[in-house]
């Protein structure tokens, strides 16, 4: 009788009541939309599940005072839609030009309502298959030889409703505040409850915890009708105009700054919060003092017992009381409705808010199981954009892609060129690609070469933390070298402490492009995947390993990188010397002559002129390339047969190469942006 | 050239590594001996030694030491070892207790005492050197002050072994050091024997030489077998270094003449290693004696300049003109041997002498350019591309773009509706290629400007990326033809404004374009019908079917299709296309081909059915038998994969080599060819074609062979000769049999890159292992890392706390920095090499 029992309940477990789908998404926030759009548009059986009744629920509440500090540029001189994404931070990526941000928002950092009309919008028109008012609050796995995987994911909702996924996307965010426990803790209010309202705070003096955006934006609220606010945490301001990362503090929340600097009794202090104590005097003053000093009193025997550090250290920069501590510390990932064997661990050190992830953003503990949106920042914290919309609608698009070669046989999108193209393709691309500029040193575009070199392959926005596992998540073949095109800023540019308004800053020169400090292009050349070891001994600060060949496109003050000599020529030596060809463009004359001259001919002959599709040029241009020495003129030279030649042998030839007059770039003007 | 340095460094190495590995040798350079007693009690016997004392309180001048110190390693790879013997004060025995003793050097063998040297003849590396090995070498080189011991010594050698006879202006310098490196190779090889009398050089050579300059003869004494007869005797033309005797010596022992009965391409020999050219002698069988003969009075007068073979032709199938005699095959690796018709051996050694001074011109100017190029910084930052640069000099002019509707995302679907066919040129405004075209797109505008039904119209693709790839343009420039309710026709021709008018007027047409009557059908043939084609004078195609024969005819309807824009087609399948198909006398399906306006139609059956087939029928139809070839038409007959006559003249050519050139063309119909001429007024580019051919225009007509498919070689039509059918053909017989020499071959070239690339990664490597500032950058370019030291001013509570996240970072980074070290260096090395090769 139990064992009878016992397999009816198994039954029920592993059957009936389980709602299947191939996808399962958590969280109806921008990066599971984004997901839901990428797995509709594929045709892919997924459900979303969304704990409130609408889309991005933690829009509705945060930021509390409610300014996004995402930028939402509405203008920027160019149609280019592409382009044009790398300065609209906030939407997300579709088909339908409706959904633009600003076509919702006319602030330059709209409101967080919009964000939410924003989202319930893009869900709705867009028709993706959300589930609302679902809180999945298990994860747990069923291990199946025919899944995926090797494993299903059950997932069990608020009403002990079951689902079963073989493929689990957590775009759940991190939404658990961070709370730091020491005496006296209990006196602290916390930013998610928190009054926004100014009068609340009118002749108060303020203590806040964190120095995070959400810290500033608290700070900023109040600024004006507090005595004086000070700010605690436990490592030095990050201003994000320092470091090149977004989440760092943003010049719009650091009017705090200037009060302190400027001593205007605002203050900024350093000190781990850990060590802190809290005491509340008889008339409800917060007193700051060390929990060192609390460990050997008794706290029932009131403040006056305790010793405060004024007391021995008497002028301590905290010793005046406070009216309010406040704690915005920022949030962390809920880790708590994963059964143990998905081994979602939390990550080490700084990241520790962040699940483990591999840089292909799937689990570390888990198969099939992959982490989009703010949760996978391990990835690129404190580096590039992965946490925020405008880096993970490109992540999660990756991931996207890699789920539909693993899954589906459907391969890494890409574009087959003839070699003569491969200049333009490269340039085409750092011009206008966002997911590139957007998560530079994250994603990268890949260039596969083909048989001989006589073309390639190019594939886009690929995470090149997994570049060696490419053959196997693409399904597309690396055996005759690649290019990996990725957007960096200078090596030791970028950082808390560093001064990024130095003189000389940038760089004009093309020949000095390596130690451009700016978000620039920068070109790898491999004659062979890296293998993962090599992957894992890069240099460090390296975001791959050494190249056979590296260039960089010299960064632009206006990142248009499309002048002739100054981008696309060192480009283009530097693409001949890896391919060990000649990449010029030759008119049809050109190609006429080599035709007769040589037996072989450069590519842009052999690929154009020879395909019958060869470059007449309109007569002012054959004039032009005459004066520059490039084309010879034979209409008028040589006449009378016979006559002895101005050069021998191959003067054609040698006058391509040698190339007669100089064309020297006015370089005083290039360089002279930043004086 | 680099190659063939390499190759001489590596004989150089390999000559040390010998030199070294005879002897043993002792680890130190210089070694330091405490005391005489300790110095003779270490002796070895059979080991050298060269010895010096000094008291223990040296006074020594320092620069001496030091060329001890370089001398004692240059030495240590001949087995002698350096010793600096301190004296001590008190010590008055045999070397330490005379004051000249100390101004004298020691060479022992063991510890027998071979010869004393006054320090004041060891001034410098190379006099110790010299003078050591000359002490040593004793027996191998020869000191001779007169004419009769020269002679004695010679005479002795004959037919047993070679002599090498040195003079030097004195002892102790660096020639003095080379030959007596060289004996310490060579000399029991060879006897070598030196002097210093300048006396004796007079009277040894023929010509006065120069007695202020070091000389160095090879006797072939060996060879000499009549006593009377002096040896024969090859001068080194080079300067003296060790470097360039071996690579004589080496010279004079190679075989005389090699004999070889294998394929030349793949000989080779210690010239050709050396880079020196090798000359082939080819014999046969009946001549083979004499060839042998003259082979080797050859192979004498080009001792140490060129090699000489002899190659039997009947051993080795060669596939060179019968004619031939000599061939020449050069060291310079990827030049194709010559092979040449030679009728004195004087001519032979003129070859070789020419090639080798121009060799040494162009060693030198390339010198000079690599020294330009340093200073130039290579030109890298100039612009080589002759679409690039043309486009940026003419990027202020104005474009007369008004006649071109631009197109957006928002008005594309709807301006494609306005007109019957729209043509879009989809470029990008930054690529050169797409403004070139722009040119000529605007020139077209212009063109047909008018033109009933054709609105041109152009998309920026740097503006409107997402309609050029909704339209699935992912090449610039693409010009496309948009008709309504039609597929989109692809633009894939040459990019010039006469090709581009033509196509678009072209399309204006349906192709094939269905004939409803005769007489619509016979104003076609005649080009005066569609009206909208009149003013073009094109080769009109005409299919007559049978309402039978729809098979043919769908396949003529696709392959219209395919050539829509290219090729005038028209087709006629009434009840009455019998009637039209007999005129012309052919059954259908067949096809009407009316040149040149309609004077001649000729007819054929459309045998072929398939649409390949009949596209290939058709563009084959369309080439002319004896064209006028031009730039934008030469695509066409390359196709063809044959060889090309070709007739170049300064202008129209006339109507009787015309007339013989045409006969000769149609005379046979699956010719093997392409019969074409070149109007040189017209394709002013024809002449930079003859110059490259013959250096000069030669005199025009001129008739060529050319072979542009396999092997290259241009032949040239015997200009005494007048063009005629007769002649031609009797000529190309010749040609066929490899009776003629070629007067130029192509160029096999790759092509390389103009010019290398910034090395990034090499400017980079300094900085990547300590990941510290470049040591040429300005300092504030990469402030270095001072933790709190620039920060003064910076709050206090920062510096009173440390934070421990950024102390953890310090902490961290040169740990990780270590830990990446070793694998990276290591990979370096790779790199840097690798590089170098691309």
């Amino acid at each position: 009788l139990g064992l009878a029992l016992y397999a009816s309940s198994l039954c029920a477990v592993s059957g009936a009541t389980f709602l299947y789908h191939d996808y399962c998404v958590i969280g109806a926030g921008p990066a599971g939309l984004q997901a839901a759009y990428f797995l509709q548009q594929a045709g892919r059986d997924y459900i979303v599940f969304e704990r409130s009744h609408a889309p991005g629920s933690f829009f509705a509440l945060y930021p509390r005072h409610r300014k996004l500090i995402s930028i939402n540029k509405r203008y920027t001189g160019k149609s280019n839609s592409e382009f044009n994404l790398r300065h609209d931070w906030n939407s997300l990526l579709s088909h339908d030009r409706r959904l633009l941000f600003r076509r919702y928002s006319r602030d330059f950092f709209p409101n967080a309502d919009t964000m939410v009309r924003y989202l319930e919008d893009f869900a709705s028109l867009l028709k993706l298959r959300v589930q609302y008012n679902t809180a999945i609050i298990h994860v747990t796995l069923e291990k199946n030889e025919q899944a995926w995987n090797g494993h299903y994911f059950l997932l069990t909702d608020q009403d002990r409703k079951n689902y079963k996924c073989s493929c689990l996307l957590v775009a759940a965010g991190t939404w658990v505040p961070n709370v730091v426990n020491f005496p006296g803790s209990e006196y602290v209010e916390g930013y998610e409850t928190v009054s926004i309202n100014p009068e609340d705070f009118t002749g108060q003096t303020v203590l806040i915890l964190g120095r995070g955006n959400s810290a500033f934006e608290t700070a900023e609220n109040i600024l004006g009708v507090t005595n004086f606010i000070h700010m605690v945490s436990r490592s030095r301001v990050r201003l994000s105009w320092a470091t090149h990362y977004v989440g760092d503090l943003r010049a719009i929340n650091n009017g705090l700054l200037d009060t302190y600097q400027l001593k205007s009794l605002d203050g900024l202090l350093e000190g781990d919060l850990e060590d802190l104590a809290i005491v509340k005097d008889k008339k409800g003053k917060l007193h700051i003092t060390l929990r060192f000093y609390l460990e050997n009193r008794n706290i029932s025997a009131g403040i006056d017992s305790i010793t405060l550090p004024q007391d021995e250290l008497d002028n301590f920069a905290t010793r005046a009381p406070y009216d309010r501590v406040i704690r915005c510390l920022g949030w962390k990932f809920d880790f708590s409705i994963y059964n143990r064997s998905l081994r979602m661990m939390p990550g080490k050190g700084n990241i520790k808010k962040y699940p483990q992830i591999k840089p292909s953003y799937e689990s570390k503990g888990t198969q099939g199981l992959f982490v989009l949106g703010t949760a996978s920042h391990s990835v690129d914290f404190r580096k590039s954009a992965g946490g925020f919309i405008h880096g993970f609608r490109y992540t999660t698009r990756a991931v996207h892609r890699l789920l539909e070669n693993r899954h589906h046989g459907v391969p890494w999108p890409s574009t087959v060129y003839p070699i003569t193209q491969l200049t333009n393709s490269i340039i085409k691309r750092v011009n206008e690609a966002s997911g590139l500029y957007q998560m530079f040193s994250v994603l990268a575009d890949i260039i596969l070469l083909r048989d001989n070199a006589t073309a390639f392959e190019y594939l886009e926005e690929y995470p090149i933390g997994v570049l060696a596992e490419l053959e196997m998540q693409t399904g597309r073949k690396a055996c005759n070298g690649l290019f990996v095109i990725i957007m960096e800023y200078g090596r030791n540019f970028s950082g808390a402490d560093k001064d990024v308004f130095y003189y000389n800053r940038a760089v004009g020169e093309a020949q000095h492009a390596w130690q451009s400090n700016f978000l620039h292009p920068v070109i790898y050349y491999y004659k062979h995947l890296p293998t993962e070891r090599e992957m894992r001994l890069r240099p460090p600060d390296w975001p791959l390993p050494l190249p056979n060949a590296i260039h960089h496109i010299v960064e632009d003050f206006l990142t248009d990188w499309t002048a002739p000599n100054a981008h696309i020529l060192p480009l283009r030596r530097f693409l001949e010397n890896c391919l060990s060809t000649d990449l010029r463009n030759f008119f049809a004359e050109s190609c006429f002559l080599f035709a007769f001259t040589h037996q072989k001919l450069p590519p842009s002959c052999q690929q154009g002129y020879i395909g019958m599709q060869g470059l007449v040029g309109s007569q002012e241009l054959r004039q032009h390339a005459v004066q520059a020495g490039l084309l010879q003129d034979y209409t008028h030279t040589d006449f009378s047969a016979g006559r002895p030649p101005d050069s021998h042998d191959g003067s054609q030839q040698q006058l391509m190469r040698d190339h007669g007059i100089p064309v020297r770039p006015l370089q005083h003007l290039v360089n002279a942006k930043d004086e | 050239m680099p190659a063939q340095k390499d190759r001489w460094v590596s004989s150089l190495i390999f000559l040390l590594f010998c030199a070294s590995s005879i002897p043993q040798c002792g680890s130190a350079s210089l070694q330091q001996e405490l005391s005489p007693q300790h110095y003779f009690s270490g002796l070895e016997a059979g080991k050298t030694s060269l010895a010096f004392f000094t008291p223990s309180v040296s006074p020594g001048a320092q620069p001496f030491w030091e060329q001890i110190e370089s001398s004692a390693e240059a030495l240590q790879d001949y087995g002698v070892s350096v010793v600096k013997v301190n004296c001590p004060k008190e010590d008055v025995s045999r070397y330490c207790g005379k004051e000249n003793a100390l101004r004298k050097a020691f060479l022992f063998r063991g510890n027998r005492l071979i010869r004393e040297f006054p320090t004041d003849a060891l001034f410098d590396v190379n006099s110790i050197v010299a003078n050591v090995l000359f002490a040593l070498l004793f027996n191998e080189v020869k000191y001779v002050e007169t004419l009769a011991d020269l002679e004695n010594i010679e005479n002795v050698l004959k037919g047993k072994s070679n002599m090498v006879f040195a003079y030097v202006p004195a002892t102790g310098t660096a020639e003095h050091r080379a030959v007596m490196e060289a004996a310490f190779v060579y000399g029991t090889i060879h006897q070598f024997v030196l002097t210093t009398e300048a006396a004796l050089l007079k009277a040894t050579s023929h010509d006065d030489p120069d007695v202020s300059s070091a000389w160095l003869s090879f006797c072939h004494c060996q060879r000499a077998t009549e006593p009377a007869q002096p040896c024969r005797r090859t001068a080194l033309a080079q300067p003296l270094t060790l470097l360039n005797i071996h690579r004589h010596l080496k010279l004079m022992g190679a075989p005389l003449v090699t004999k070889v009965a294998e394929d030349p391409e793949k000989i080779s020999t210690v010239h050709l290693q050396l880079g020196l050219p090798l000359v082939f002698i080819l014999s046969q069988k009946e001549t083979y004696e004499a060839d042998r003969r003259t082979a080797e009075f050859v192979a004498w007068q080009l001792l140490g300049k060129a090699g000489v073979a002899l190659l039997s032709r009947d051993l080795v199938e060669l596939n060179v003109l019968h004619r031939s005699n000599v061939a020449l095959k050069t060291p310079d690796e990827g030049m194709p041997i010559q092979y040449l018709v030679l009728e004195d051996t004087d001519e032979v050694i003129t070859l070789v002498e020419d090639k080798n001074k121009v060799k040494q011109i162009q060693e030198d100017e390339q010198e000079e350019e690599e020294d330009e190029d340093e200073k130039e910084n290579n030109n890298q930052d100039i612009q080589d591309d002759q679409v690039v640069e043309a486009v940026s000099r003419d990027k202020k002019r104005e474009l007369p773009l008004e006649q071109i509707l631009v197109l957006t995302e928002e008005n594309f679907h709807s301006s494609l509706s306005e007109a019957a066919s729209t043509v879009v040129l989809f470029y990008a405004s930054w690529e050169a290629v797409s403004l070139a075209v722009l040119r000529s797109y605007s020139e077209v505008a212009a063109h047909l400007k008018g033109t009933p039904g054709v609105l041109l119209s152009r998309v920026n693709c740097w503006d409107w990326p997402g309609l050029c790839s909704q339209e699935n343009v992912t090449q610039f420039p693409t010009i496309r033809i948009y008709k309504e309710g039609q597929q989109s026709v692809t633009y894939g021709g040459m990019w010039g404004t006469e090709e581009l008018s033509s196509f678009i007027l072209l399309s204006q047409v349906s192709c094939p374009l269905k004939l409803a009557t005769m007489d619509e059908a016979e104003r076609y043939l005649r080009g005066e019908f569609p009206s909208e084609l009149s003013s073009h004078h094109h080769t009109s195609l005409l299919g007559v079917f049978s309402s039978a024969t729809s098979k043919a005819r769908e396949a003529f309807e696709e392959a219209g299709n395919i050539l829509s824009g290219h090729v005038r087609m028209g087709m006629y399948f009434e009840d009455d296309a019998l009637a039209l198909s007999r005129k012309y006398s052919v059954s259908p399906p067949a096809l009407l081909l009316a040149r040149s306006g309609g004077r001649s139609v000729e007819g054929m059956a459309l045998s072929k059915h398939s649409v390949q087939d009949m596209v290939q029928m058709i563009r084959y139809e369309l080439l002319d038998i004896f064209p006028e070839i031009t730039v934008p038409n030469l695509p066409q007959y390359l196709q063809l994969g044959k060889p090309f006559l070709i007739l170049f003249s300064a202008g129209d050519i006339s109507q009787v080599e015309s007339k013989e050139m045409l006969k000769l063309a149609k005379g046979r119909p699956q010719q093997a060819f392409v019969a074409c001429w070149l109007n040189l007024k017209k394709t002013p580019v024809g002449y930079g074609i003859l110059r490259t051919y013959f250096s000069t225009t030669p005199p025009l007509p001129l008739l060529l062979w050319v072979n542009l498919h396999a092997g290259g070689q241009v032949f040239k039509f015997p200009s005494e000769q007048s063009i005629t059918e007769m002649n031609i053909l009797s000529w190309l017989e010749k040609l066929q049999a490899g009776l003629e020499i070629p007067s130029s071959t192509l160029s096999e070239e790759d092509w390389k890159p103009p010019l290398p690339a910034y090395n990034f990664l090499q400017m980079m490597e300094p900085s990547v292992p300590e990941l510290s500032p470049h040591p040429g950058d300005t300092p504030a370019q990469h402030r270095p890392k001072s933790p709190g030291g620039d920060t003064a001013g910076g709050d206090t509570a920062a510096r009173e706390e440390p934070s421990q996240e950024s102390t953890a970072e310090e902490v961290g980074s040169p740990g990780r920095g270590l830990r990446g070290t070793a694998p990276r260096l290591a990979a370096r090395d790779k790199q840097g090499k690798r590089h170098s090769e691309l």
